[in-house]
């Protein structure tokens, strides 16, 4: 039938759906996967339920009633027929509307159960990146870092979520589906991933300017990998071995970043900003919008404003000659 | 129909009237329009000088554009905050520093002389941020601290702060002036 | 056509039983008159016949010509013209900045616009398709349509109906002005705090959005009273509770959503004005507010709202789906009945919006129940249009393709809201694609398929010509192919992870392809509404005469001229069906007894229509356009300080004491 075709067309197009980093039908985790299956169970579903209605639709354009017959004219034999068919349909939508309320309670409850996890996160949302702190029982093993979180394979690992400025919220859809960061309470969301990989996330509440390119990372490795990136991530950062990048630290300690960032093992101890002891470890900044690269790092800091209008970061002006070895001492920073 | 045309010239002199008002508050700039370092701005700080007319001044005239501007205001609100002016200034009442929201200003109280101030530091403890604070921010900074004493618009003024609450927002002071030297107020005076 | 009263209708509305007798002085039931001595120079509409009684009636309640004239009427028939324009105007505005939006969107990282303007643009999107549009397009028809389908001479209340329109004139003037000036809000339709609080929205574009809400829900409720009583107390005789047309039902229902859910918006934005201009705390939570009070009192409105847009559309599609199947509606009461749990189990759904904020899970699953649990009345009236077009004869022109249409949508868009009711479901999809893709399918195969319909259906009543039955198919299948094409991709963008209200997306997301596919569909939608209004304005200069009842359908709005004289009818009808344009194929039964001279209408009772009572109207003024300029210099000077509260009210007081002086009417003359 002609309004069937543009529908065909569409029907090839939802298979680009089923790959990505950052998508709900990917599902790489526990929690992502019983979603996952539940879509598919209420798309068959209803899907099927719209089908039935609109072959019932096409089927009701036949004309059954000759040209001359009174509008008023019923006949009673049809209209009970008729009554006893939607009785019927009506009660099909009740049986299906409660199978399928039942289905969610189900899933409700798989969802948001608390398994007793060793890893406790506390993330806190601004505007317009994700501040991530690692909190642990020695308080000299807690840290804090930025827009990346790396997590050990097949545990469960508990977030707090809060929010320093506006309603945020972290959404990973491979992993789980989101929870709000709203300013003056604290909501908790769990995270498992089954193998190791990338997964992207993003926020998912409408914060502002740059809400567009609020995205973070889920790295799941190792249990082994997951510990040697924990306790790198805990120490100070290693002074430049080279003199190229010792002049890159200078720089940095002269320049406005100290008013904001904060390099462990540094004088520089800016608490507002993402904090860059480890940044180039980090594959992205900017909140996942640009790869770690020097030309990127330089980028960034001259023309903040280019790649993310409206961001809190201002264009810091630098000397031509002090470009490289700032971009160098910051991508060092591993 | 002639009503139409006479809707069409009214409804043109509303829209020209409301954008010369509104266009200043509302703009929201967000890159720098220069690289360079910092604007020029020679101020004096006395209104003393030899003849009859008062002392030469040549500012840049970046004044209204942060000063008129709210979004500049509420970014220089954020900053004040970031940068831990208040660790010294209070909320624009004062501390170890002198209070910034009365008409007290030892080193002038126009944005200007507050930009200056906040580059050069001054005596006493007030650090010099040349080279810490990019000079757009500074004028933020500078922006916010004169809606402290509601020497900007107030439409332009910041209403309250999503945080606890220590008296009525800026824009809901009485407005401001600056008067050269300045009036110790009651809160300050010695007692007798 | 009308007729005298033969006994056969005397059975079927006893009570009009002493107006056979021919007696002057009036109608039965009326108490204080029916005794008082009726003057013999007073003219009645049993005295004059014919030419001269239209003529007569025409010059009693027509409106004057020129400026003062225009901006003094009360004419149901005028106002409702005018709000129709003016929400299409809406319609198109809104729709254009949704091209806009999608011009941006069709590439990643695209540089067409940055993040400020299509933030403005998004909430103005917002904000002019659900407060400028999507409530007052209902509340328009209701306008124009409910006097004349139950069969009176006006609308209740009718100063209050044109206060109403020229309140939200202004406020939809006031934000779209706002936002050419660059003072646009932009902090979306919804403006959650504490993003559109004092400390994250500066300046002045967030009260823009708050006091734009003031203005269309002062004129909500009002257009909602007017119609309330115009349908409980102005029917014809005869109609009663079970023979009031099925769109009288549903803007009924809808009326009393409003009257009930706007007053929690109208607090939302209140008290948003206030934390931002008197620094209360309302929503600091440093200070004892919560940021979640606001997402309660907005939704709380917000979800009725989309039902308000919704349900008007139910009643064209009953009224289209009735006429084009050549049959009586199949399973009235159930019809009715559902409208009226539809209206009361919206009020139970709100919290579906705040699914992810982290509430507690058992309420929120209270939530998830009774949002699949609306499905059921609305897919009771889904299985009678079914059922009456299974039965009928179906007619296939341009109302009925559009009706078509809204199935396939509406129903589409139902049921993938049935996945957004499931909590753990929409902790995926909230926020994202997915649910953007919903709600267009929802209300505009809800609200604007049938709305298309119903501007073709009624088109020739309003303005005595056919539209383009050509253009229409080309309209409808340009509609229907560019709509899908723009918005069923982006159920996929939300499942592949694509989050809302983004300015733009970066390339190795993968989300392009299906970007510019629907870029590319909403450009042909948007060129199907300009075909739309070209077929508008060609038809209305060309278009093909027609006469009172060119689709032959039952209701009373049929049994006027086309376009209806000033006074609707020349004698009230009397109503003996649901359809009575059907049971009296020849004439129609008539009531006399209104004054021809004076502004006169009949009041019926509320559930029987009996007769009761000869009520004087009001005449054209003035001061409803004064009060509405007076409210909007109180609201937007509110904007700015707290003291125009108070000299504010000084105008508006003066206009209103202007408008309830009182004058000597003709009853009082007895």
């Amino acid at each position: 039938m002609r309004r069937a075709a543009p529908f065909l067309l569409l029907a090839v197009l939802p298979l680009a759906g089923c790959q990505g980093w950052q998508s709900a039908l990917d599902a790489q985790g526990p929690a992502a996967r019983t979603l996952a299956d539940m879509f598919w169970i209420f798309l068959a579903v209803l899907g099927a339920v719209w089908g039935l209605t609109m072959i019932a639709l096409l089927l009701s354009l036949r004309r059954r009633r000759p040209a001359d017959a009174d509008p008023l004219a019923t006949n009673p034999e049809t209209e009970r027929r008729m009554i006893v068919t939607t009785s019927i349909a009506v009660g099909l939508t009740l049986v299906t509307v409660i199978a399928l309320t039942g289905l969610s309670y189900a899933a409700q409850k798989v969802l948001f159960a608390r398994k007793d996890g060793a890893l406790t996160l506390l993330v806190t949302g601004e505007q317009w990146w994700w501040k991530i702190t690692y909190e642990d029982s020695q308080p000299n093993r807690v840290f804090t870092t930025a827009n990346e979180i790396h997590i050990p394979v097949g545990e469960p690992v508990l977030i707090k979520l809060e929010a320093s400025d506006v309603i945020h919220a972290f959404w990973v859809p491979s992993l789980t589906g989101k929870m709000d960061l709203i300013p003056g309470r604290q909501n908790q969301i769990q995270i498992q991933a089954d193998r190791p990989g990338l997964y992207r996330g993003q926020c998912a509440e409408f914060c502002g300017l740059q809400h567009a390119h609020m995205g973070l990372f889920v790295i799941a490795e190792t249990k082994e990998e997951f510990e040697r990136w924990r306790d790198r991530q805990v120490s100070s950062a290693t002074p430049p071995s080279d003199s190229h990048r010792q002049r890159g630290m200078e720089i940095f300690l002269s320049k406005p970043c100290v008013m904001c960032h904060q390099v462990r093992g540094t004088d520089a101890g800016g608490k507002v900003a993402p904090d860059l002891t480890h940044v180039g470890s980090r594959r992205t900044i900017a909140a996942g919008t640009l790869e770690t690269t020097r030309g990127n790092l330089a980028a960034w800091i001259l023309d903040p404003h280019g790649i993310k209008p409206g961001v809190n970061m201002p264009a810091v002006k630098l000397e031509p000659d002090e470009v490289q070895p700032l971009a160098d001492y910051l991508e060092g920073l591993k | 129909m002639c009503s139409s045309s006479l809707k069409a010239v009214a409804a043109s002199i509303l829209l020209t009237a409301l954008a010369l008002a509104a266009c200043q508050r509302e703009e929201r700039e967000f890159r720098s329009k220069s690289m360079a370092d910092e604007t020029e701005e020679k101020v004096s700080l006395v209104p003393l000088s030899p003849g009859p007319s008062g002392p030469a001044e040549q500012r840049s005239g970046t004044a209204k554009t942060y000063e008129e501007n709210a979004y500049q205001i509420a970014q220089g609100q954020r900053l004040y905050a970031w940068f831990n002016c208040n660790g010294c200034h209070g909320n624009g009442g004062g501390g170890s520093g002198p209070p910034l929201m009365d008409d007290m200003w030892t080193y002038g109280g126009q944005i200007e002389h507050i930009v200056q101030s906040i580059r050069e530091g001054r005596p006493n403890g007030m650090p010099s941020f040349r080279g810490k604070v990019p000079d757009e921010q500074i004028w933020e900074i500078a922006a916010y601290v004169r809606s402290m004493g509601r020497n900007v618009p107030k439409a332009a003024a910041p209403g309250r702060r999503d945080d606890m609450s220590p008296g009525p927002a800026e824009q809901r002071r009485p407005p401001g002036q600056v008067i050269d030297g300045g009036q110790i107020p009651p809160s300050a005076q010695m007692p007798q | 056509m009308t007729r005298a009263i033969t006994p056969d209708d005397l059975d079927a509305v006893p009570e009009i039983s002493r107006l056979a007798t021919g007696e002057r002085g009036g109608l039965p039931g009326v108490r204080s008159e029916a005794d008082a001595p009726v003057s013999p120079d007073e003219l009645r509409d049993d005295q004059v016949d014919g030419p001269e009684l239209t003529a007569r009636l025409a010059k009693t309640w027509g409106t004057d010509k020129g400026i003062i004239g225009a901006l003094s009427t009360v004419d149901h028939k005028v106002i409702g013209r005018r709000f129709i324009a003016t929400a299409i105007l809406f319609l198109f505005l809104g729709g254009l900045s949704a091209v806009l939006m999608r011009l941006q969107l069709a590439l990643p990282e695209n540089r067409l616009m940055g993040p400020d303007f299509y933030n403005q643009l998004f909430t103005m999107h917002g904000i002019t398709m659900m407060f400028l549009f999507g409530v007052p397009i209902g509340e328009a028809f209701a306008v124009y349509l409910v006097p004349l389908m139950v069969g009176t001479r006006n609308i209740a209340f009718p100063r209050l109906n044109a206060y109403a329109y020229y309140v939200y004139l202004f406020g939809g003037l006031m934000v779209w002005l706002a936002f050419i000036l660059n003072i646009g809000p932009d902090v979306g339709w919804f403006a959650y705090v504490p993003l559109s609080g004092p400390e994250f929205s500066p300046g002045k574009r967030a009260d823009f959005w708050a006091q734009m809400i003031t203005f269309t829900e002062v004129s909500g409720i009002a257009v909602a009273i007017s119609v309330i009583v115009t349908v409980f107390k102005f029917r014809a005789p005869g109609m009663t509770l079970d023979r009031i047309p099925l769109f009288v039902w549903a803007e009924l229902v809808n009326s009393f959503v409003i009257i009930f859910a706007l007053p929690a918006v109208v607090t939302a934005s209140a008290t948003l004005m206030m934390d931002r201009l008197v620094g209360t705390h309302f929503y600091n939570a440093a200070e004892g507010g919560d940021a979640l009070l606001y997402q309660h009192l907005f939704w709380f409105f917000g979800h009725p709202e989309v039902y308000i847009i919704f349900l008007p559309a139910t009643g064209w599609v009953s009224a289209i789906v009735v006429t084009f199947s050549r049959r009586q509606a199949f399973g009235y009461i159930a019809l009715v009945l559902s409208l009226i749990a539809t209206g009361f189990l919206s009020f139970g759904l709100w919290v579906h919006h705040m699914f992810t904020t982290g509430l507690p899970q058992l309420g929120a699953s209270f939530f998830t129940a009774s949002s699949m649990l609306i499905a059921i009345p609305n897919g009771i009236q889904i299985f009678c249009w079914i059922a009456t077009l299974w039965d009928g004869r179906p007619v296939f022109r341009a109302p009925l393709l559009f009706v078509m249409g809204f199935f396939f949508i509406f129903v589409a868009g139902g049921l993938s809201g049935i996945m957004l009711a499931s909590v753990p479901l929409d902790t995926q999809v909230h926020d994202t694609f997915f649910v953007v893709a919903h709600f267009h399918y929802v209300l505009i195969g809800g609200n604007v398929f049938p709305l298309i319909g119903a501007v073709y259906y009624w088109f020739p009543k309003f303005t005595g010509r056919m539209m383009s039955e050509r253009l229409g198919k080309w309209h409808f299948w340009l509609a229907f192919i560019g709509f899908n094409a723009t918005f069923f991709p982006m159920h996929i963008l939300g499942l592949m992870g694509m989050p809302r209200r983004v300015y733009t997306y970066l390339p190795e997301m993968g989300w392009g392809h299906l970007n510019l596919f629907a870029s590319l569909g909403a450009s042909l939608f948007f060129a199907s509404f300009v075909l739309f209004l070209y077929n508008i304005v060609s038809s209305a200069r060309r278009g093909p005469v027609a006469g009172p009842n060119p689709w032959d359908a039952g209701t009373l709005e049929w049994a006027a001229a086309s376009p209806p004289r000033p006074q609707n009818f020349d004698r009230i009808p009397v109503v003996t069906n649901r359809e009575p344009l059907w049971a009296n194929r020849d004439s129609l039964p008539v009531v006399a007894g209104l004054s021809v001279e004076n502004r006169e209408q009949l009041v019926t009772t509320v559930t029987d229509g009996r007769a009761d009572l000869r009520e004087t109207t009001p005449e054209p003024s003035i001061w409803p356009f004064l009060a509405a300029i007076a409210t909007a210099i109180l609201f937007v000077g509110s904007m700015f300080t707290p003291w125009a509260l108070v000299w504010g009210s000084v105008p508006l007081a003066l206009a209103l004491m202007g408008w309830f002086w009182p004058k000597p009417n003709t009853e009082d003359e007895k």
